[in-house]
């Protein structure tokens, strides 16, 4: 019981923390203060942060490789778009976005559907090589249609608004979607989720629905980058579907790997270090995307280290604290003894 | 007739340099149990040092593909030493993240070295070429495929007739087993690595003479597409591997020529999908069943 309230504190504080980044941000913005550089970073960012926590739902939780997460980003950023342009002056845009990214994320859960069918036969390297050739087909069905603008990309210039008017519907977009990851963590759905991650045939054995569970994992995910993607379309003047290939659902693997698997917090903070890291770098140049790849892999080979790893448990506060505690405890018994 | 000949023979082409690529995919898959993301930016390399070899240094082109082959199984060899040896106990998902750094260090490398501008690969002339039922046949073609049936041969035959091929075999059997069997395991991961990145350099040679250009992002797709063909055969299988390329290639010429150009890749990646559904372990991989 307490320690379920401890949780249940833990992810309140990341809420708050992240709405209270929201508020500081939104008095910066609105009050002029805000650089150019951290405007168009904003909502970017953010969607990033969707994207990734999303992502981490699949990866994380259900332990499943997929490697097709901008496919579902893509299809929502068009759907979306289309039906923005196409309520674009007919309707107020506090419903016309709503609407829009709420249509992205529909579109793109039927889309994780679909994927998530084959992925209920196949597991491991076959199931990432199965997303990483969805999301190819998706981009190349979307560059070879008509209406989705074909290769020279959808004109968004109608639709397109700075971070002013978008950052609300971002904010909200991010807390709901933490707050849905949260408490599926925490529900009976998902203990079934992280079940059949652990032990797949024993989850089974005691009447979990893998089938279900998968499918369902899927089509959440999959509704989250959808509806990410429709409000990503609405900061561009012009969207292609080439820019959406397998580099960027790797980069957003990144994110969620080096954030800690089934963290939330953890999504959210990679996110944020990693999409402004290279913008901050940008004095560097050429040289910051290799200083990148060669942090990503320095990071990759500390984590792992077992000395790395021990040296680094013992600087966390908890341990700190109960050594510093266990250490008081056997001074008071060294004095009881004297 | 003379189209689907024509067709044909591009298609084994293109499919015997998926297969090389594929084969070093999936001996480092079955052998050290990881996904190399970084192997199709090894074919970028090899490409490189194929044009600075033969345009800077003035090598004959034999010599230069030597040249190339020593420096990509050395790049292979050290990648291993330093980036994946120190994860061998890690989670995969550790692995495939620094295979993915090790990706981005060699695009951005290449980029800083040659700069974004496509460079043209050097071309094998005084070749000739041929001509059956009316379809010219370039002497390269005939190279890559006469090329690619040695070294498939030749690889079949180390694999399964000599003492490092046997313990390869062991290791990827079982690796705790192959150790107590005084297999040593750090030694034949790493010979894994630099046979898989030096078949790698040989496709480079035959990918630049097809494609001339090459540029920093060259190995990428060239490199997911022998990914897929590698697990279309049956990842960790060398004949699947071989398989699987030759089809990929045949299955992406043909939609190109009969069908559209645009929409080719959808259609290879859809064949991949429908065959997963219906084989979820690939053409020849193995089937693994669980036990409880």
């Amino acid at each position: 019981m307490a320690k379920k309230l401890k949780t249940v504190h833990k992810d309140l504080l990341t809420l708050a923390i992240l709405a209270a980044l929201y508020a500081v941000l939104a008095v910066l913005l609105y009050s002029g203060a805000m650089s150019r550089q951290l405007m168009n970073m904003l909502i970017p960012v953010s969607m990033y942060v969707v994207m990734a926590v999303s992502l981490n739902l699949v990866v994380g939780l259900l332990g499943e490789l997929s490697l097709g997460h901008a496919g579902f980003m893509s299809l929502g950023l068009f759907s979306g778009c289309l039906l923005s342009l196409f309520l674009n002056g007919q309707v107020p845009e506090i419903v016309r976005i709503p609407l829009s990214m709420l249509a992205g994320g529909l579109v793109a859960a039927i889309g994780g559907l679909i994927v998530g069918l084959p992925a209920l036969r196949l597991r491991g390297d076959y199931l990432a090589i199965v997303t990483l050739a969805c999301c190819e087909i998706i981009k190349s069905v979307i560059t070879n249609l008509n209406f989705t603008g074909g290769a020279l990309g959808l004109n968004t210039a109608p639709v397109y608004t700075n971070a002013k008017h978008l950052l609300p519907y971002a904010a909200v977009l991010v807390l709901i979607t933490a707050l849905v990851m949260m408490n599926l963590k925490r529900s009976k759905q998902g203990r079934a989720i992280m079940s059949i991650r652990d032990n797949r045939i024993a989850a089974e054995s005691v009447g979990i629905n893998v089938t279900y569970y998968k499918l369902a994992v899927f089509v959440l995910a999959a509704f989250f980058a959808g509806a990410a993607g429709a409000l990503y379309g609405h900061c561009f003047a012009n969207v292609k579907a080439v820019s959406f290939d397998y580099n960027v659902s790797i980069e957003i693997l990144v994110i969620v790997v080096l954030g800690g698997m089934g963290s939330i917090g953890g999504s959210v903070v990679a996110a944020i270090v990693l999409r402004t890291l290279p913008e901050m770098l940008r004095e560097f140049q050429n040289f910051r995307m290799l200083v990148y790849a060669i942090v990503l892999i320095l990071v990759m080979l500390a984590t792992n280290n077992p000395r790395l790893k021990q040296f680094f448990a013992g600087l966390h506060p908890g341990t700190l604290w109960k050594k510093w505690k266990a250490g008081r405890i056997k001074e008071k018994e060294a004095g009881s003894h004297e | 007739m003379s189209i689907f000949l024509r067709t044909f023979i591009s298609g084994l082409n293109l499919g015997s340099i998926y297969a090389l690529i594929a084969l070093g995919y999936s001996m480092v898959y079955g052998i050290a149990k990881m996904l190399n993301f970084a192997h199709g930016d090894i074919i970028m390399i090899g490409a490189y040092t194929g044009i600075v070899a033969v345009m800077n240094l003035h090598l004959p082109p034999v010599v230069a593909l030597i040249v190339s082959v020593i420096v990509c199984a050395g790049l292979g060899m050290l990648i291993e030493t330093l980036a994946y040896k120190p994860l061998r106990q890690a989670p995969s998902l550790s692995v495939l993240i620094t295979a993915i750094g090790v990706s981005y260090f060699l695009q951005n490398l290449a980029l800083l070295i040659f700069g974004s501008e496509q460079k043209a690969y050097p071309q094998m002339s005084g070749l000739g070429s041929f001509t059956i039922l009316d379809v010219k046949v370039d002497g390269i073609t005939v190279m890559t495929l006469a090329v690619t049936a040695v070294i498939m041969i030749g690889l079949t035959l180390f694999i399964n007739g000599t003492r490092m091929g046997k313990a390869m075999r062991a290791v990827s059997e079982d690796r705790g087993a192959a150790e107590l069997m005084g297999i040593s395991v750090n030694k034949t991961i790493l010979i894994t690595f630099a046979i898989g990145s030096g078949l790698a350099a040989i496709a480079s040679a035959f990918y630049g003479m097809t494609y001339v250009y090459i540029k920093p992002t060259t190995g990428s797709m060239p490199g997911i597409k022998a990914f897929t063909a590698a697990v279309f055969g049956g990842i960790g299988s060398l004949p699947g591997a071989m398989l699987g390329g030759i089809l990929l290639g045949l299955i992406e010429q043909f939609a190109k020529a009969y069908i559209s150009t645009q929409w080719s890749d959808a259609i290879v990646f859809a064949v991949l999908i429908l065959v997963l559904i219906v084989r979820p372990t690939g053409l020849l991989g193995k089937k693994s069943t669980e036990k409880v």
